[in-house]
């Protein structure tokens, strides 16, 4: 019996040796070692996805071309399927184990928030891909974002809005982080706007059918238009079943739906729908003087030679201007050093990315406003901007 | 009803009582052989050694997760194990404890030291009210009323972000000890590891106790033990209750030790991978339980190398344990050196 | 029509629409369950397999009903594979022994699609166009009909089948007493792995019917397998009335409690529904209130 516990928890513990590598030498000629968390599984696989790739193709390219500050560029990617806990063991993993000189990544803003105690107490640059505004607010020193936060996109949509004389909404949100997040960021953004809510109802991400909050919305005296922050499949079941109620007021979707996929998925249902987004979408429509032009079509066409016409969307791009804010950064620095990268990011001004005008600054760590945020409607079945 | 108990179960059983009946007029050398002393000081002796090997915080993380893993797992193979009832719904206790800490701590400025054993009083009577009518079902109507319980905290908690800060869960402030900032690998070895120890030997005392003979003894003849006159409810209340307040006991430690708790800790799936960990070490045997959480716990970390491969084999390394080896890893085993030992 | 009854009206259609999916699913695990007591955690997967299959076979191409049938009989194949490969070895291991091996099965199927098909969301055309049918001011798309037709139809083959077939015969005989099935010359394998195809089927089927509406996904079948397991408990398991009752059942009370009282807690609602129920009828609605032999 005494044997046989032994051999077991032996076992463990070889299990457990295994785990530890060996601690790399930190040489000049070593790669720069890039860390990244992404939710490649799980319901945000579709941010996580089209993330992954980008990284791997971008690092790959760079490579090519001779590296970064003469060394080469290595990633380390773990998949955390959009669970913070795992995000937090991974980010661990990345930091003690790794050693690595950044980390790019977090889909989401739960797997994010888990992980930012952790870089902020091993002082390594962060840059995250995630839409929620608590990220940057209060300001971390270690931590930045390259997308639009949920804030903004509430506020470009209430700015729409206002344009066309609406004020009273419905709200319909998933109760996933991302919609709760921009639901509440919603609800407090709104009488900046003269907006009211006059409806608020949710709806689970692996739900099948939102007919019943959409007839309650419906029934709602006075009502103007719908605002669905959420992403997944979700948006697009609230879109068909929109149509199919044959509402008479305009639907907004945010841009959790950034991507050629949700028109897809909603079909014919989607001609009408308004959404805030970066300007990636639309590359081809852009005027040609329009600043993002030549870096957004770079993008897509790199992108979409890879994994195919119409693949790109606004996720593989917060992970594209992550990575070259990172490039900047260290060739800024002239070294791959975390003080002196963190240092370069918070200095960046005037960089020119899929998500806009980026100008960080000790206190903003995403420098992006809401001019870079483009109001984008569905026509046709394609994007069209809205003047 | 479904019988969820090992069919090698009564043989094994058998042969364990009978070593320790020796026991107790027993040589050294028995005691050290038998499972109770002598896993007691492999284990100590492990968690004595381990140390020496961790390299730095990333492994201390992994070993943490195996110890507070195992002490939900222990206490949930009592319940499977012994009292032959399964719970698709103890992730939801574990969730409970975690949430008690983080919110009575961070909300209410309660100390840790506090929160924790509050917060396994709240689940442990929580666990007891439903125990009688939640027991009263069998086999796959008690798992789906489990897995329900669980459902209905999963939602509850990520629905009140108020205050439990929603999907996105929330910080939970560092444990302070007379001044001193619970933070790191080290300390949290320490701390979880006598955990660990004080649920093994709570585990291996119930299993001795008058409860576990009682359990053992209705084992396959529950209406024959209830005609005999043994109130069989009684004590699968009472193996229920104390499962989920070490799976409670467990949350609050989790909670403190990473800092962070999120709904996902409630999750259906963690509940399942806790009944895995229970099934794959091998049922009724305490030391298989840690073993089952060990393994299920350094596996992901393995394969995480590997990518989007990381699921399937996942998923084919637990099938084939569990073809191969349906009684689980450490019955099967020890039965393989068993009669390995007798051929020689 | 007064509007309060168009409302009520709709929540239904939403409701049943969603409930026959789950009855699909239910019957599933019922099929497995009464043939080998297992619960068959991987039905979900079926699902999956069904929606991503068809989706792959469109794409390159082929014909809706030619890739309808191609999901379906593939799926199947996976089906019986399972069972022969994973369940049929350890036959007389314990229950919960082989849920786990079902769990593994499930997580190695969604690792494999995912491997293999990608991890995107995908789009099935709807069978018959998306124009919204008008019911009394209530609205209903064409492939709810297609749903609901689609499973009445299976109810009424398999009821068919199990009562005025020798096969259907066999195989409830040997639910009911394996041994006896077996002294009487049933080969009860077979009726194991019928059991297994017919519910990859039916599994099959319910995740073709449902794509068009809600995307398949390699990750589709976790909620909808779970909300079959539920239809099936509530029902009683091993009822084929039972999981149809059940699954309708699970799909009103989400579709009511989401329109007139809490969309936040619809989910939670249905649990509590079903715990409620269990405790006051432990064996579900029309489960065998079974005596314990001793």
């Amino acid at each position: 019996m005494f044997k046989r516990m032994t051999k077991g928890l032996l076992a463990a513990t070889v299990a457990v040796f295994a785990l530890g590598g060996t601690a790399p030498a930190v040489a000049q000629d070593d790669p720069i070692r890039i860390g990244s968390f992404l939710a490649v599984t799980g319901p945000a696989s579709f941010l996580g996805d089209p993330e992954l790739k980008t990284l791997e193709m971008y690092i790959a390219r760079i490579n090519g071309a001779g590296g970064l500050v003469g060394r080469q560029l290595e990633l380390i990617h773990y998949d955390t399927g959009g669970d913070a806990n795992k995000a937090r063991t991974f980010a661990k993993r990345l930091l003690e184990e790794d050693e690595v000189d950044v980390i790019l990544g977090g889909s989401t803003t739960g797997t994010t928030m888990a992980v930012i105690p952790l870089v902020e107490r091993a002082e390594i640059p962060f840059i995250s891909f995630a839409g929620g505004v608590v990220i940057i607010d209060p300001v971390k020193p270690w931590v930045f974002k390259t997308p639009h936060t949920d804030r903004m996109a509430c506020g470009k949509i209430f700015e729409d809005m206002q344009a066309r004389g609406i004020s009273n909404v419905g709200l319909i949100s998933g109760t996933g982080g991302f919609g709760k997040s921009m639901r509440a960021q919603c609800l407090e953004v709104a009488p900046e706007y003269d907006i009211e809510i006059v409806a608020d109802e949710t709806y689970a991400p692996s739900d099948t059918d939102m007919v019943a909050q959409l007839t309650k919305i419906k029934n709602t005296e006075g009502l103007e238009a719908v605002v669905n922050p959420g992403f997944g499949q979700g948006p697009a079941i609230v879109t068909k079943n929109f149509a199919q109620l044959g509402f008479e007021v305009p639907l907004y979707q945010s841009h959790g739906v950034a991507s050629k996929k949700f028109i897809e998925l909603a079909g014919e249902a989607a001609e009408g729908v308004r959404l805030p987004a970066a300007a990636l979408l639309v590359a081809e429509k852009l005027p040609m003087d329009d600043l993002q032009r030549p870096i957004v079509m770079g993008y897509m066409t790199t992108y979409e030679a890879e994994y195919g016409a119409g693949s790109v969307s606004t996720f593989g791009g917060h992970a594209y201007d992550g990575l070259m804010m990172y490039k900047a950064a260290v060739e800024a620095a002239g070294s791959a050093d975390p003080a002196a990268v963190r240092e370069a990011l918070e200095g960046i001004s005037g960089f020119i990315g899929t998500a806009g005008e980026v100008n960080m600054s000790a206190d903003d760590h995403l420098g992006l406003d809401l001019s870079a945020f483009r109001m984008l409607e569905i026509q046709g079945g394609d994007w069209t901007l809205v003047e | 009803m479904a019988d969820i108990r090992p069919s090698g179960y009564s043989k094994h059983r058998k042969k364990q009582t009978y070593t320790r009946r020796l026991g107790t007029r027993a040589s050294p050398l028995q005691m050290l052989m038998s499972e109770r002393v002598g896993g007691m000081l492999a284990l100590l002796l492990v968690i004595a050694v381990l140390p020496l090997v961790l390299a730095n915080n990333y492994q201390y993380d992994v070993a943490i997760t195996i110890g507070i893993n195992a002490i939900v797992v222990i206490g949930l193979n009592l319940l499977i194990g012994y009292a032959g009832q399964i719970s698709l719904g103890h992730a939801g206790f574990f969730a409970l404890g975690a949430y008690a800490s983080a919110i009575l701590t961070s909300r209410y400025g309660l100390h840790g030291a506090l929160a924790m054993p509050l917060g396994a009083l709240g689940v442990g009577l929580l666990a007891y009210i439903m125990a009688r009518p939640i027991l009263r079902l069998s086999g796959h109507y008690l798992a789906m009323a489990t897995l329900g319980v669980g459902v209905i905290i999963n939602i509850v908690i990520s629905r009140e972000a108020w205050l439990t800060g929603g999907p996105d869960g929330m910080y939970v402030p560092a444990m302070e000890v007379w001044g001193v900032e619970l933070y790191g690998g080290q300390i949290w070895y320490w701390i979880v590891a006598a955990f660990l120890v004080l649920a093994i030997w709570i585990s291996l005392n119930v299993i001795d106790s008058p409860v576990g003979r009682a359990l053992r003894g209705l084992h396959g003849a529950e209406v024959a033990a209830e005609v005999a006159g043994v109130d069989t409810t009684r004590y699968k209340v009472m193996v229920f209750v104390l499962s989920a307040v070490m799976a409670s006991v467990a949350g609050s430690l989790a909670a403190h030790f990473s800092e962070f708790v999120t709904p996902e800790k409630a999750s259906f799936f963690h509940s399942i991978l806790f009944v895995t960990m229970v099934v794959f070490g091998g049922m009724a045997s305490t030391f298989g339980a840690l073993v089952g959480a060990a393994v299920l716990t350094v596996l992901p970390q393995l394969l995480a190398d590997f990518a989007s491969y990381e699921h399937m084999i996942l998923g084919l390394i637990m099938m084939t344990v569990m073809i191969f080896m349906p009684r689980g890893l450490v019955p099967t085993l020890s039965g393989l050196a068993r009669r390995r030992g007798a051929r020689r | 029509m007064p509007p309060a009854f168009v409302e009520l009206l709709q929540f239904l259609l939403s409701g049943v629409t969603s409930g026959a999916i789950y009855a699909l699913v239910a019957l599933g695990f019922a099929l497995i369950y009464n043939a080998s007591h297992v619960i068959n955690f991987a039905q979900g997967e079926f699902v999956m397999l069904g929606g991503m299959v068809t989706w792959v076979l469109l794409s390159q191409g082929i014909d809706l009903p030619l890739a309808v049938l191609g999901a379906v009989g593939l799926t199947m194949l996976v089906g019986l594979l399972l069972e022969k490969l994973a369940i049929e070895p350890v036959r007389n291991a314990n229950v919960v022994t082989l849920i786990i091996i079902t769990i593994g099965a499930a997580i190695f199927l969604r690792g494999l699609t995912s491997v293999t098909l990608g991890k995107d969301l995908h789009a099935l055309p709807a069978f018959s166009g998306n124009e919204p049918l008008d019911l009394m001011g209530a609205t209903i798309m064409p492939q709810s009909l297609w749903i609901l037709g689609t499973t009445a139809l299976i109810v009424l083959l398999l009821h068919v089948f199990f009562n005025y077939t020798l096969l259907g015969k066999a195989i409830l005989a040997t639910s009911h007493n394996r041994l006896a099935a077996r002294l009487m010359g049933i080969n009860v394998n077979f009726v194991l792995l019928l059991s297994f195809g017919l519910s990859a089927l039916l599994g099959a089927i319910a995740g073709i019917l449902i794509a068009p509406i809600t995307a398949t996904h390699f990750e589709v079948g976790i909620m909808l397998g779970l909300k079959g397991f539920a239809a099936a408990i509530l029902g009683g398991l091993g009822s084929g009335l039972g999981a149809i009752v059940g699954g309708l059942l699970l799909g009103i009370i989400e579709s009511l409690g989401a329109g007139y009282i809490s969309s936040d807690y619809k989910d939670a609602m249905a649990f509590v529904v079903i715990l409620g129920v269990l405790f006051l009828m432990p064996s579900g609605l029309f489960g065998k209130r079974g005596t314990e032999r001793v």
